[in-house]
């Protein structure tokens, strides 16, 4: 198992590299001024020389490469030109709203998708399965922002006056706010990478507010989230409805499950506790894959509901020529990625002793 | 038309232990009614998928409205009717004379949008760009990735290992992003940087398949033979292995074609290509804020851009139903 997991982790250092380089790289490439993107076109020369020479623009690529690779191995992300912030801090400013969002969109995807597989596959070719089915294939054709789009117009215009109606657009309604954790424990002191922690922490209102018993705060962050999990949801929900299903059937016809049968178990035992168990392998492959996409849909998916998150700031960054904070946050991204996925081949392999074996 | 295995002449039926040593490339049936066709017994076995015939059908359409669409618009796309069209009315709803609109007011089908543009003929000129994109996408991808992976999963070992880390490391970014940077890279806003990016993108996916057809066939006994008998490395690639991985491909690229086209819309929508042309993803953030008001100019191309993806994937899904027996449970 060591081994197993050594070697798995040592394949990911190159990569991980890799995408170092190629973040770095196509940042550079980005054509036009950085200078004149953020101090304005009428910046004049000597204000652009102090500029690029401040954020060492003058030095050859390679050198700035390799000063880029010294400041990341003291966890230095560099400062946003833009926001004259540490990209650090604007993470820890902007991230919790993607974190949330992702987690919450994935707790709806596989909450839905694999009871709804599972059903689908059981009952295979009754009106549930097709019925599902076609929900699964219109479901992986809707455009990420067309459905919120569609979300919004439903349930904040057509439901309004109904107990139904959700907010279309924000994180919490005018005049809620949560109060941060360092408030509420009396931190405000607290320096360093804990203070980072925590003002993270309580970025993601719905577990910030959980925890510090801030109900009314809690009740409004949870409903502004709903359109926006659903719209990012339905995609990989989709997706995991179709592999449970397909999965399950593949199980269901094989030997030892017509064994479990034959030794006269109850049918709820057969399907529950062996043949899901099994049939849950390749699921637990397509969450973790689906966690790419996901943050794909969480760019659209905060442009339309309108939250400043990861999405927003990268595109604003793009746009803006800001080549830190689009270093910064790409490699965050795909850090990220690449180590979910890592923790996803380990659970596989702890779940299924072939995968270490080979 | 014998109901059981339709695909019998399919490159994909080569069992590893098959008796027969010679390359069933040169399959000669002796004295059959009729010349068994491989493409004649694919084409009936996909037509048996009611996915693929449906998903076929609405692409058919979309394509020839697409091609027509000079021909189906009656008007043009992107100029404004104010002045030219009496009574045309700025995000006017939907007005169908035959569904009982009234005479007086001009005929939209799907009616107007803020610049007194016809939305109708905006969504058909939209499919242009959006069918052509994903088709040039997907085909330029898939040239480049069956390259990438005929390489790496014939050579092997060292040629292997750095280009198949490569792709894992293009994976590695969320696709939406990464094509994001790469137009901004490559200088901006026009389609073919759009089309370059998506299609960058999606390079892994299709490396990694031929990457997997090629290993799986290359310790083959008829590549062996090919070997014995003298055949260069390129022949035994292109005409031996490549035929492997073909089923895969296709199907793989169907399904891509359906997600370049999302792609391309996303593009569109959060403005990186495409702003103010009469294109779906660019027409739907064009009147995003008119969401509550006029709702129709959104749901238009929204609907367009479900409908092209859901026949892709329909079609997709069939294709590899009909085409790969191993899924014939």
């Amino acid at each position: 198992m060591t081994r197993f997991l050594l070697r798995r982790f040592i394949v990911t250092i190159p990569v991980l590299l890799g995408i170092v380089f190629i973040v770095f790289a196509l940042a550079r490439m980005i054509p036009g001024d950085p200078c004149r993107a953020v101090l304005g076109e009428r910046a004049t020369d000597a204000v652009c020389d102090d500029f690029i020479r401040r954020y060492g623009l003058d030095q050859p690529i390679p050198v700035q490469f390799v000063i880029y690779l010294g400041q990341l191995a003291s966890g230095d992300l560099g400062d946003s030109i833009k926001h004259s912030r540490p990209v650090t801090t604007l993470l820890v400013e902007r991230l919790p709203t993607t974190v949330e969002l992702t987690l919450w969109a994935m707790t709806f995807a596989v909450a839905v998708g694999v009871p709804l597989g599972l059903i689908s596959g059981y009952k295979r070719n009754s009106p549930a399965d097709v019925g599902t089915m076609v929900f699964a294939n219109l479901g992986v054709s809707i455009p990420v922002f067309v459905l919120g789009l569609l979300l919004a117009f439903v349930f904040a215009l057509v439901l309004k006056d109904t107990p139904f109606a959700l907010p279309p657009s924000g994180r919490l309604s005018s005049g809620v706010s949560v109060t941060p954790l360092v408030v509420v424990w009396g931190l405000q002191d607290l320096q360093g990478p804990l203070r980072g922690i925590l003002d993270f922490l309580s970025g993601i209102y719905t577990f910030s507010a959980l925890i510090t018993g801030q109900w009314g705060a809690w009740a409004d962050s949870a409903r502004h989230l709903i359109l926006p999990a659903i719209a990012l949801g339905t995609i990989p929900l989709a997706i995991i409805a179709r592999i449970t299903r397909s999965s399950l059937l593949e199980v269901l016809g094989l030997d030892y499950v017509r064994t479990a049968r034959a030794k006269g178990l109850s049918e709820r035992t057969v399907v529950i506790r062996h043949a899901t168990r099994n049939a849950m392998l390749p699921v637990v492959t397509i969450i973790g894959l689906q966690l790419g996409a996901l943050l794909s849909g969480a760019v659209l998916t905060e442009t339309v509901f309108n939250l400043s998150g990861v999405g927003r700031t990268m595109y604003e960054a793009i746009t803006g020529r800001d080549y830190v904070v689009i270093q910064g946050f790409t490699l965050l991204i795909a850090v990220v990625y690449v180590l979910v996925n890592l923790l996803v081949d380990v659970s596989y392999g702890l779940l299924d002793p072939r995968v270490r074996a080979q | 038309m014998s109901g059981a295995t339709p695909v019998t002449g399919s490159p994909m039926a080569t069992e590893p232990g098959a008796p027969l040593g010679p390359a069933p490339m040169a399959a000669d049936t002796l004295a059959t009614a009729r010349p068994a066709s491989l493409w004649r017994d694919t084409l009936g076995s996909v037509l048996h998928q009611r996915s693929a015939v449906v998903g076929l059908t609405i692409l058919t359409i979309m394509v020839l409205v697409a091609l027509f669409a000079p021909i189906i618009a009656p008007f043009s796309p992107n100029d404004s009717l104010l002045g030219v069209e009496s009574g045309v009315q700025k995000r006017s709803a939907p007005c169908i004379h035959l569904l009982g609109c009234p005479e007086s007011q001009p005929q939209h089908i799907f009616g107007t949008d803020g610049n007194f543009r016809d939305v109708f003929s905006r969504v058909v000129y939209g499919g242009r760009v959006s069918l052509a994109i994903g088709f040039a996408a997907v085909g330029f991808a898939i040239v480049v990735g069956t390259f990438i992976g005929a390489i790496a999963g014939y050579f092997g070992s060292a040629t292997d290992n750095v280009l198949m880390r490569l792709m894992d490391v293009v994976l590695a970014f969320p696709s939406l992003l990464l094509a994001i940077t790469i137009v901004v890279a490559l200088g901006g806003q026009s389609y073919f940087n759009a089309l370059l990016a998506i299609s960058i993108v999606s390079i892994p996916i299709y490396a990694r398949i031929v990457r997997s057809s090629v290993m799986s066939a290359r310790e083959n006994d008829y590549v062996t033979a090919s070997r014995a008998l003298g055949e260069s490395s390129r022949g035994i690639l292109v005409r031996r292995i490549m035929p492997n991985a073909i089923t895969p491909i296709v199907v793989q690229g169907t399904l891509g074609i359906g997600a370049a086209v999302l792609e391309i819309a996303a593009l569109a929508f959060v403005g990186v290509v495409g702003i103010g042309d009469a294109e779906w993803g660019s027409m739907i953030a064009f009147e995003r804020n008119q969401l509550f008001s006029a709702p129709h100019v959104i749901m238009a191309p929204g609907i367009a851009i479900i409908l092209a993806v859901l026949a892709f994937n329909l079609l997709g899904d069939g294709l590899r139903d009909a085409l790969d027996p191993r899924l014939n449970r």
